[in-house]
């Protein structure tokens, strides 16, 4: 057999090139005769567009084209961009034009677009541009907003109320009747970015040979942009090719979103015949680029004398900033992940979603997940300490077990179906955690510090995500005479290493090197259909898919093979790139010579009546969801004199069923956490009381560096998932979603001595030293 | 009008002269009018360290510096640090060998600054080196693969030294 890939830490394909400047991101592409675009933004959060005059702008040298809405073809000014999915319990579906009709509804909204010989010079010129607004009141913190006589954040719109809904099952309010002990929680997690470090980009490139217009994007989806592009423009989609390749530079959710520079690029490079290209920059991405996590949780829990979970309610309000490209997803899947790992016999969420006048919140790794983690965990916590019960001790008995799975939550899911978790062995990723991270010897660590005047906290949390959602990727395998073999899938990375992982599946099949498959990927060119690269889905989607599709071919070079050497089916063994006949030294041929002779000559009918070409497409499809889960521990310091928090030690038990390379998944968890950590502890969106945006650089808007985050203990449990042929589950976003529920844990525990309560993320050393000095004051 | 002046410069031991804008920086400089485009701009105001490249062998933000401040100078950048096309650096190496990359994006920055700190500290702690990449940011890695691989890449140089 050739070698085993699937398991193997291989080192990755992708690395060569971008080790030695020679990775290829949007801006790197260059055609002869581009021109350079720049944004006319809103710098107000809600104003009345009163006129635009582009006069000036017009006449500065360079200077090619100025676009508002009034220039906008017919069908952008009768229809907004398109709601990727939308929902029934959507009442107000808003959804900006591509450029601001009359209104603008958060400071960064589009204006005008100005197209100019060089980037410099487009900026130079947009200044020029002279916008009259009317300033409009606006709503800024969510839970106002939804108040009677807030601003209205739209003209015209009744309230804020974008939309409502509630999740529940059983007798909730009967469950808490019989309590033994009820606790609560108000909880606050703050708004932050995805923040790639490359912005999003866009060049548009209209192919007068090909009749076609190719869109190069950063973005994690392009079937999705080709998609709202036809929906919207009403454009042929064979005459539209969006390609996300060679590299784009990060992700985390922001970039699958169809963004206006997606049309508006599109349409200056259409009006002007040239190729025009849009760089974001990063105060654009601070302002224009959607965001997440906003929400206020009022949650309570009900629980027996044993410590038994009997019940969870409560409210939840989420903010949708001014628009939502996204639907209701984020909110939807929050509200469905808090039952997490535990048994919860009954359940009611509220939930509301607000619009207020700040840009869009669509989902950002985690997607609402590390906001429901944290209310279940915190509210385990509160339970734990109200019964006198160890922390970790009142999750172990309250887990769904091994044996129950496949288990139904009780929950309908969005799309209408009940959310059973596939596969999962909840006690055990929980055990695994304790021991990398000595979960059992902490209080001893603690104790001694302590005794130096040292405060040492530890803090535990679980979380259970589904991933691999569908519908569906796909991939085709393909052998050419050369015997190389192609891999094409519709997957869109952005740094998990696709081209790795899914020619690792590939080479499998036949005993080849990695080196012996061609993979390309995230162009709406090189198959029929596909999705794009979020919510944890391309191992399950596109690898499933592969697997298939290589399984196919397999099976035809096998069937090909044996009527050329004349032996039977059961007999041929693919190895190396060559098929042989078992137990007959020098019968052989090689790939090449079998994908030659179903190639064909003319006027020859083809061996046995086969079709022609070694080829397979297959669209993977998986019945739901496949559910990985975690167990986080952290073990914190917090400096009560100035309010410096430091993550000594993070731990992570994770199960995200087969992995196909550790050390990919292993990166994966890594930045996941560090992501989470941000969120716990630095990022924080600030926007005034009137929605201006406030924290517009990295060096206000806080991103973790190297020497913030501690090293990260990662040990894996791997429960196969039934529901595809791999076994394999999402492994992206699953290190982010608990970690603000650890680390505030951790904090709580550290501060126990002062009673200290920490409600909302990030916890900032100021924040944290004013609850440190109240709790002082109130024990005083 | 614009402001044009003549710059030459040394970059990855080729020699370059171009007339451009005063005010154009010297990352746009490298990446639109050399065609050097493995150094990356993250940021443009001089936190995220994608854009840092070797000015006279010491790190330098080319985001933050204009093209005419570097005319006479020695650059190298990205592309001009394995030793042939067909090898990788040492730092390269271990970069690939330890995971210490996903998107590419910041990896170009990463290195340089690796370069520079290596040759000043050549057999640094865990906490030096997190302390000397905390000027540049990664959304994808946690830092913790670039860690293993600058420390890896410390026992690989000091190896072929002593070799």
């Amino acid at each position: 057999m050739g070698m085993k890939f699937i398991g193997a830490r291989v080192p990755r394909l992708e690395d060569p090139a971008l080790l030695t400047g020679r990775g290829r991101y949007v801006d790197d592409l260059h055609f002869p005769g581009m021109l350079h675009a720049a944004m006319v933004r809103s710098p107000h959060p809600h104003a009345r567009v009163t006129s635009i005059d582009a006069r000036q702008a017009l006449a500065v040298p360079g200077v090619h084209l100025v676009m508002t809405y009034a220039d906008l073809p017919a069908p952008a000014q009768q229809a907004r961009i398109p709601m990727l999915v939308p929902n029934p319990s959507i009442k107000h579906p808003l959804m900006p034009y591509a450029l601001a009709k009359d209104e603008v509804c958060y400071a960064g909204d589009g204006v005008a677009i100005l197209v100019a010989d060089s980037r410099y010079l487009a900026e130079d010129a947009a200044a020029l541009v002279d916008v009259a607004y009317e300033v409009l009141p606006s709503a800024g913190d969510c839970r106002e907003a939804l108040k009677p006589g807030a601003p209205p954040t739209h003209a015209g719109i009744a309230s804020n109320l974008a939309a409502q809904f509630t999740l529940a099952y059983g007798d909730v309010d009967g469950a808490f009747a019989r309590a033994a002990k009820v606790v609560a929680a108000s909880l606050w997690h703050h708004r932050g970015g995805g923040h790639a470090m490359e912005c999003r980009a866009v060049i548009a490139n209209w192919d007068p040979l090909q009749k076609q217009m190719i869109l190069w994007s950063a973005t994690q989806s392009p079937f999705l942009i080709r998609r709202s592009l036809t929906e919207l423009l009403g454009w042929d989609e064979d005459n539209l090719r969006v390609i996300a390749t060679p590299d784009v530079g990060g992700g985390f959710g922001p970039k699958t979103i169809f963004h206006p520079e997606e049309v508006l690029v599109p349409l200056c490079a259409e009006r002007l015949g040239k190729p025009v290209k849009w760089v974001e920059d990063r105060r654009e991405n601070f302002v224009a680029t959607t965001q997440e996590r906003d929400q206020y949780w009022d949650i309570e829990m009900a629980v027996d004398a044993a410590g038994k979970i009997l019940g969870v309610r409560g409210a939840m309000i989420h903010d949708t900033g001014a628009y939502m490209p996204w639907g209701i997803i984020s909110p939807y899947i929050s509200s469905m992940t808090t039952p997490g790992p535990y048994v919860v016999p009954t359940y009611r969420l509220e939930t509301r979603v607000a619009m207020t006048n700040k840009v869009g919140t669509t989902p950002v790794r985690g997607a609402g997940r590390p906001q429901a983690v944290f209310a279940m965990e915190r509210l385990l916590d509160k339970a734990a300490d109200a019964l006198g019960m160890e922390r970790a001790e009142i999750r172990r008995r309250n887990f769904i077990q091994p044996a129950q799975m496949p288990y139904n939550v009780g929950i309908i899911s969005r799309d209408g179906k009940p959310v059973i978790y596939d596969s999962g062995d909840y006690p055990g990723c929980q055990e695994k955690a304790e021991a990398i991270s000595d979960y059992a010897g902490f209080r001893a660590r603690q104790k001694e510090a302590r005794a130096r005047g040292r405060y040492l906290g530890i803090g535990i949390a679980n979380y259970v995500e589904a991933t691999g959602l569908g519908p569906f990727e796909g991939a085709t395998v393909r052998i050419g005479p050369s015997g190389r073999i192609f891999l094409l899938t519709g997957a869109s990375p952005q740094g998990q290493g696709h081209k790795t992982a899914l020619a690792q599946i590939c080479a499998e099949k036949f005993g080849v090197g990695l080196e012996d498959v061609t993979v390309q990927l995230a162009d709406t060119g090189i198959i029929a259909s596909g999705v794009g690269t979020f919510a944890s889905r391309i191992a399950v989607n596109a690898g499933s898919s592969v697997h298939l599709a290589a399984q196919d071919v397999r099976k035809k070079v096998i069937k090909v093979a044996s009527h050329l050497l004349e032996a039977a089916e059961e007999d041929i063994e693919i190895d190396g790139g060559k098929v042989f006949v078992r137990g007959v030294p020098g019968m052989t041929k090689t790939l090449g010579d079998i994908a030659r002779s179903v190639a064909g000559m003319p006027g020859f009918a083809l061996p046995g009546g086969m079709e022609p070409g070694l080829e397979a497409t297959q669209y993977f499809s998986p019945a739901q969801a496949a559910y990985c889960n975690g167990t986080a521990v952290a073990e914190v310091e917090v400096d009560i004199e100035t309010g410096r928090i430091d993550v000594l030690r993070y731990a992570m038990g994770h199960d995200s069923g087969n992995l196909i390379n550790p050390m990919i998944v292993d990166g994966q968890v890594h930045g996941a956490v560090v992501h989470g950590i941000g969120n716990a502890l630095y990022e924080w969106m600030v926007y005034d009381a009137d929605a201006n945006p406030v924290s517009t650089t990295f060096a206000e808007y806080l991103l973790p560096t190297a020497a913030e985050v501690p090293r990260i203990a990662v040990t894996h449990q791997e429960t196969p998932s039934p529901l595809n042929p791999l076994g394999v589950k999402g492994a992206g976003e699953g290190g982010t979603i608990p970690a603000a529920a650890c680390i505030v844990a951790a904090i709580e525990d550290a501060l126990a001595p002062f009673g200290v309560k920490v409600e909302d993320t990030p916890i900032t050393p100021v924040k944290l030293l004013q609850l440190i000095r109240k709790a002082q004051a109130n024990a005083a | 009008m614009k402001d044009m002046r003549k710059v030459s410069v040394t970059v990855n031991g080729k020699s370059y002269a171009r007339e451009v804008e005063t005010r154009l920086l010297l990352s746009d400089f490298i990446r639109h009018e050399l065609e050097l485009t493995g150094t990356h701009v993250g940021c443009e105001h001089g936190v995220c360290g994608a854009c840092t490249i070797l000015l006279e062998g010491r790190t330098a933000r080319s985001c933050l510096m204009l093209a005419v401040q570097v005319d006479g100078a020695n650059i190298t950048t990205v592309e001009g640090i394995a030793p042939s096309e067909k090898e990788l650096h040492p730092l390269q190496q271990a970069f690939m060998d330890n995971h210490g990359l996903q998107c590419g994006y910041c990896t170009p920055g990463m290195l340089t600054t690796l370069i520079e700190f290596l040759q000043d500290n050549p057999d640094p702690t865990e906490h030096e080196v997190r302390v000397a990449i905390s000027g540049n940011l990664c959304r994808c890695t946690g830092y913790q693969g670039i860690v293993d691989a600058a420390l890896d890449a410390a026992k690989r140089l000091q190896g072929g030294k002593r070799a």
